[in-house]
């Protein structure tokens, strides 16, 4: 194990030795220390490394992440794991506006809340928060699956595209073309294997789904006040 | 109106309805939708014509026009990266998205940029294999829909531009109708196959310049300082746009006049948002002089460019290279009048076909269709743009030797006078014939 303290290393020196590892791998699993919540820490990994952040992240913690698990053992700002394409990050604390947005594949685990935005225009992405999300989350969702353990804010789904919806609390409102879907037998599996990968537990049935009506999908002009 | 009626009958055509006005409210009222519509701006704007060149004379020794050199390469974004990008000549191609275009078009803009040692442009749909692979030097953009982004093509881009917005739209997101979205591009953006494709208008994971700073700061990481980072904007508020992008960490600046193309936007957009770009370039160039930032921060500029006297005089403008859109197609073949008669089918003619988005494009360029895209060979379409491109260069080395200068970034304002107060307002250069800067010295 490589340790690293932020507040004697640069982020610049951290991300180039974790990109070092995508040529000839030669270390898995690295620790870092003192993070103090600064901006860009551990992004643009491709290896199948490990990273424990010791503490808060800033900005786009592990964005564009492939491949690595990367687990922040404190709050994430905006954009963690910001379009990232395989892989595992989890954020034991909170996580700032946009967690996983536009990112196309692997796991996103929030133990606590999400701000706004939550998988905003996710192309693929398994995210799953244990707490809450904010408004507007899974705007544009073009796919994948958002589970939302808790509420969810206004305009949830607003004009989303193909992404599957979990939510067990409340939702404040839907967006624009985000409707309440049956949740059908396939959908308990799915959602099931979803909490047990993210490792929460959680009843599958107490969950509703949402998804898109496709009401939006070629401009109309009846849905002129939709838009 | 033609003027033989008008005599002959006595009837006058209104100045405010006229026929293409009127076409439009019809038109609305029948559909109940707004137009959309490819091409740029077609209303006339002060522009390029309007400014005239100072030949050498008794006070100025022009350079021998077939002897002595003329530089045109031009090195951008060395503020941070460690690798900038050179280019032979100025002229770069600016970003068009395959979806908007067809795999053969971007193709050809890779190949005829590659050959006269210029860059090309991806655009709001990712990086296509044929692109990368025929062009030496691509910009990789990176846009609010971050459509196709992944990290795996950002480290192969020579540059990376992000995308704040275009001349045609500032402040407006992209539209690509269904019939457009083939298996191909469905799969690149991840979405069904033929629905409209809507792209945000506002990046979704950072608002404003201060957290721009960090997302560059963030692409800088994952490429490892590698390529410069551009930002362009469409030209609305540039002085301060500019001084912005410049604090956010930008490398490069491109800036989009309103002249600037598009594959699909409002028509109430295209003509009615933004500025020209004859009076976007002096707000960018005061602002980065402002800032001890000019020639250290390179200015690239888009919106109208079509021959080497409009290089020359954004140059002398104080830009660093321009890039094109429009002229590039042009040059491919769109509009040709070899195809007059299947752009009449359609409810077109040569030369005015502006409906990039409905995808049946006869010359094969805004296309997906995969038997109108064959029409356009992408070995001579890029060979027809390389010797364009030789061409405005030729055109501005010219300009540049009969003021004097043996490199084209030497050409300055001093160079220029302008035809009407409008274009000396904007330009920031005397009436010709005078010492008259309106809004600056009497």
């Amino acid at each position: 194990m490589k340790t690293f303290d932020l507040t004697q290393n640069t982020v610049r020196e951290l991300n180039q030795a974790l990109h070092d590892q995508s040529g000839e791998c030669m270390e898995r699993e690295f620790d870092v220390f003192s993070p103090h919540g600064q901006h860009n820490i551990a992004c643009g990994l491709d290896q199948n490394l490990s990273v424990n952040i010791m503490g808060h992240a800033g900005y786009f913690c592990a964005g564009m992440n492939k491949k690595a698990t990367v687990t922040v053992h404190g709050n994430a700002g905006q954009g963690v794991a910001e379009n990232m394409m395989s892989g595992m990050v989890r954020i034991k604390g909170d996580a700032s506006q946009a967690a996983g947005a536009t990112a196309h594949g692997g796991l996103l685990v929030i133990e606590g809340n999400a701000g706004a935005r939550c998988g905003i225009s996710m192309k693929g992405v398994d995210i799953v928060v244990k707490g809450n999300v904010g408004h507007m989350s899974c705007f544009m969702g073009q796919a994948g699956n958002l589970v939302v353990c808790g509420d969810a804010g206004e305009a949830l789904g607003d004009s989303l595209y193909e992404v599957h919806i979990y939510v067990k609390g409340h939702v404040k409102s839907l967006g624009a073309d985000c409707i309440e879907k049956e949740m059908r037998p396939e959908h308990i599996e799915e959602l099931g294997n979803l909490l047990s990968r993210a490792g929460i537990d959680e009843d599958p049935a107490r969950f509703k789904r949402y998804g898109s009506a496709r009401q939006l999908y070629n401009f109309k002009v009846d849905n002129a006040s939709a838009y | 109106m033609s003027n033989e009626l008008n005599e002959h009958t006595g009837l006058r055509e209104s100045a405010t309805f006229d026929r293409t006005t009127m076409a439009e409210i019809r038109r609305a009222a029948e559909t109940g939708i707004y137009d959309i519509r490819g091409f740029g701006a077609k209303r006339k704007l002060p522009h390029f014509d309007d400014l005239l060149f100072l030949g050498a004379s008794m006070s100025r020794y022009p350079l021998e026009g077939y002897r002595e050199k003329c530089n045109t390469s031009v090195t951008l974004g060395d503020r941070f990266a460690k690798k900038p990008i050179k280019l032979d000549i100025p002229i770069t191609i600016a970003g068009m998205s395959f979806g908007a275009l067809s795999a053969n078009a971007k193709e050809a803009l890779g190949r005829g940029a590659s050959e006269v040692g210029t860059s090309t442009t991806t655009g709001d749909g990712g990086m296509t294999a044929e692109e990368r692979g025929q062009s030496k030097k691509l910009i990789y953009q990176y846009l609010p829909s971050r459509y196709g982004m992944n990290p795996d093509d950002l480290r192969k881009a020579d540059a990376i531009e992000v995308v704040l917005g275009q001349g045609a739209k500032p402040g407006g997101g992209g539209m690509l109708l269904g019939q457009k979205i083939s298996d191909r591009v469905a799969q690149m953006r991840t979405l069904p196959k033929g629905i409209d494709q809507r792209s945000a208008c506002r990046h979704p994971d950072w608002t404003g310049p201060d957290d721009l700073a960090i997302k560059i700061q963030e692409l800088r990481e994952i490429t490892d300082w590698q390529v410069p980072i551009y930002i362009k904007v469409g030209a609305t508020r540039t002085y301060y746009d500019v001084k912005l992008a410049v604090k956010a960490g930008a490398d490069v600046v491109v800036i989009d006049g309103m002249q600037g193309g598009t594959a699909a936007t409002q028509e109430v957009f295209i003509e009615h948002v933004g500025i020209p770009t004859l009076a976007a370039i002096p707000q960018a160039v005061q602002a980065l002089q402002e800032m001890g930032m000019h020639r250290k921060v390179q200015l690239i500029v888009s919106g109208g460019i079509r021959n080497g006297a409009d290089v020359a005089k954004c140059m002398a403008l104080g830009a660093d290279a321009v890039a094109i859109g429009t002229a590039a197609l042009i040059a491919l073949g769109c509009n040709h009048p070899r195809y007059d008669e299947e752009f009449r089918k359609i409810g077109s003619a040569a030369g005015f076909y502006d409906d990039y988005q409905e995808g049946r494009d006869p010359a094969g360029i805004s296309t997906q269709d995969p038997e109108l895209s064959k029409r356009l060979d992408p070995v001579e379409a890029g060979h027809r743009l390389a010797n364009y491109l030789r061409v405005l260069t030729l055109e501005a080395q010219t300009l540049a030797r009969a003021c004097g200068k043996n490199d084209l970034r030497n050409l300055e304002p001093e160079d220029l006078v302008a035809l009407t107060v409008e274009s000396a307002a904007m330009a920031r250069v005397p009436l010709a014939g005078t010492c008259w800067i309106p809004g600056q010295s009497f």
